[in-house]
């Protein structure tokens, strides 16, 4: 559903910028087509001559990356992880946290639930509460550098969306972890 | 030779279908026995209609389960109306014998008859008349012997009580309701997402739960005779950890909206939420007392997680465990005198059981994984979860630790088991 709605949002966003070109412009409406066309010999519309040229360049795609699954790009980090028993954000996710306030601080549209989680081991009902320390750590990192509290929210899953299911100290220490959820 | 193969084909077909949308069944061990055991003789009941339960055999299982009877030998069937062999009776040892009869009225429910007879005195203890729908027999069987548990021992029995408890099979998440026994499991709700923490309302018609199916915790009340669901506590943040009232109002719960876990009350129809515990720490599972003026609950404001009191009018807490650094998930006993909580020891999660006059403790179980004690209504048993070898299990433990009722459900993840009340 958001997916459909991302890409409502991706080609209203193109329709507008074409919308802002003079379509009688010929350069500019033919500018993409231009270089293969022009190999060719001949306009688009008479590509039926006997003889022609027959090689045809390659069209390379360019993607402007996703900021948020790019992996040069810190937005692409949204998961912040805790030492054992601790509930406070580690220097090393300074930068993450830094990158996402900006992102949340330049689209005010933007709301983010920020879900705790823990280790399997104890009371489900502790470790909800222990999982919302994390949660609530991240969501004041973020608003000490001013998101606003209205597209903030700390949640907790506790155990119970375990990202490793081992009972060893790798799987715990995975588990023990906060994430960014975007809306 | 194919006739075989075809056998073991549909058996194993049968197990498929039986197995794969619910939890089929639970196999039952018990260990231990009463202090006194009570010697009984349980008779076939008489009957000419074709039955999906076995009467008898339901309410045998009832009382030796208890670990407070053990059964002598009886007569294959006997009604209500024919006299015992009572001198064949004492010769084989019983104290008591019962006899009934089951036949099926017009309206086609069916009119179950017991009587329970003193051997040594050759006199009736009780006799009854229960009637009930088909669907109802095996009800009918545990009320029955919840009458003879009555009356032979003097407390009031559990038989005809339910459990409520959690299992996730696949992706799915499931709240089951069942028997006391594990048996008659009916599925209340089904969930891609985790559902922790049901809690039965005082008259077992409503459960509260918390349900992540809006990827964050959010506090439901579900009607069983209906499915009838309604939000009780989704403000922001997480919500969590319902306990009810004792008049059903209102339900204490634990909710996160301003920054900390804390404690608040609900209307349980849902409404505003009125703040009762202020700390800067955790402060989470509570638990009402019977009166239902104190809350029983779980704070790490001291540092490590203990088990603290407070009064709902508001006040101090006060704190009441002390040994070890980790005693979560406190439970009140119905008459008020004493807990059961989980207590880290060595490294294992133990069940713990505390005298709340003498202030005296003692160790209910001994695997350490365990989660989730409750009391049976009576409370003369306590019900947790556990894991053994890779295995979920849902114990019984009578609460003088003698008797362990422990109910597998095979390779299925089960856990959050609670007791429900007595039946209206």
């Amino acid at each position: 559903m958001k997916k459909i709605a991302i890409i409502i949002a991706l080609v209203a966003g193109l329709a507008a910028c074409s919308s802002g070109v003079k379509l009688n412009d010929p350069d500019i409406v033919l500018g993409t087509r231009k270089a293969p066309i022009e190999n060719r010999g001949d306009t688009a519309n008479s590509s039926a001559v006997p003889g022609g040229n027959t090689t045809q360049s390659a069209v390379p795609t360019v993607n402007v990356p996703d900021p948020m699954n790019d992996p040069a790009n810190p937005l692409s980090k949204r998961s912040v992880y805790f030492d054992y028993d601790s509930f406070s954000v580690k220097d090393e996710f300074k930068t993450v946290v830094e990158a996402h306030a900006k992102y949340l601080n330049t689209n005010k549209s933007r709301k983010v639930i920020i879900q705790g989680n823990t280790d399997e081991r104890g009371s489900r009902e502790y470790n909800l509460a222990l999982g919302q320390k994390r949660a609530e750590a991240v969501r004041r990192a973020l608003a000490a550098l001013g998101v606003p509290d209205a597209q903030l929210e700390a949640v907790s899953l506790g155990e119970e969306k375990p990202k490793s299911t081992g009972s060893d100290d790798a799987s715990f220490a995975e588990n023990r972890r906060a994430d960014l959820v975007y809306q | 030779m194919s006739n075989r193969i075809q056998h073991i084909l549909a058996a194993f077909l049968a197990t498929l279908i039986l197995s794969s949308p619910a939890l089929a069944q639970f196999r039952i061990d018990v260990t231990g026995v009463g202090a006194n055991q009570y010697p009984i003789s349980v008779a076939g009941f008489k009957t000419d209609a074709r039955l999906p339960v076995d009467i008898a055999a339901v309410i045998k299982n009832d009382l030796t389960r208890s670990g407070s009877f053990k059964l002598t030998e009886a007569p294959t069937t006997m009604s209500e109306n024919e006299t015992p062999n009572f001198s064949e009776l004492k010769a084989k040892g019983a104290d008591a014998i019962i006899g009934g009869s089951i036949s099926k009225l017009a309206d086609g429910r069916y009119d179950v008859r017991y009587r329970l007879s003193d051997v040594a005195k050759q006199t009736e203890i009780v006799a009854e008349s229960v009637v009930a729908s088909e669907g109802d027999l095996r009800f009918a069987a545990h009320r029955i012997a919840d009458a003879i548990f009555l009356k032979l021992t003097g407390e009031r029995g559990i038989f005809a009580t339910r459990i409520a408890f959690v299992s996730k099979q696949g992706s799915r998440f499931r709240l089951n309701i069942a028997d006391w026994d594990g048996d008659n499991i009916q599925v209340a709700l089904t969930s891609p997402e985790p559902i922790i923490s049901p809690a039965w309302s005082p008259d077992g018609g409503r459960i509260a739960y918390v349900s992540f199916e809006s990827k964050k915790p959010t506090v439901y009340v579900h009607s069983l005779g209906t499915g009838q669901r309604a939000v009780a506590a989704n403000f922001k943040g997480s919500n969590s950890a319902p306990a009810w009232s004792p008049d059903g109002q209102t339900l204490a719960v634990t909710l996160t909206r301003d920054g900390g876990s804390q404690l608040y009350l609900v209307p349980a129809g849902g409404g505003e939420a009125r703040r009762i515990s202020m700390s800067q720490g955790i402060d989470t599972e509570p638990n009402f007392s019977p009166d239902g003026r104190s809350i029983y609950f779980t704070s790490d404001r001291g540092g490590s997680p203990q088990i603290y009191k407070l009064s709902v009018s508001g006040g101090e807490s006060t704190r009441l465990s002390f040994s070890g650094n980790y005693n979560v998930s406190p439970r009140v006993s119905p008459d008020g005198t004493k807990l059961a909580y989980l207590s880290r020891r060595n490294g294992k999660y133990l069940v713990v059981m505390r005298d709340l006059g003498s202030n005296s403790e003692a160790l209910l179980s001994e695997n350490g994984t365990e989660e989730s004690p409750s009391f049976a209504p009576n409370g003369k048993w306590v019900l947790y979860a556990t894991n053994l070898v890779g295995r979920d299990y849902l114990i019984s433990a009578s609460t003088d630790g003698r008797v362990k009722q422990r109910l597998s459900a095979g390779p299925v993840d089960i856990r959050e088991p609670t007791w429900g009340p007595f039946p209206r």
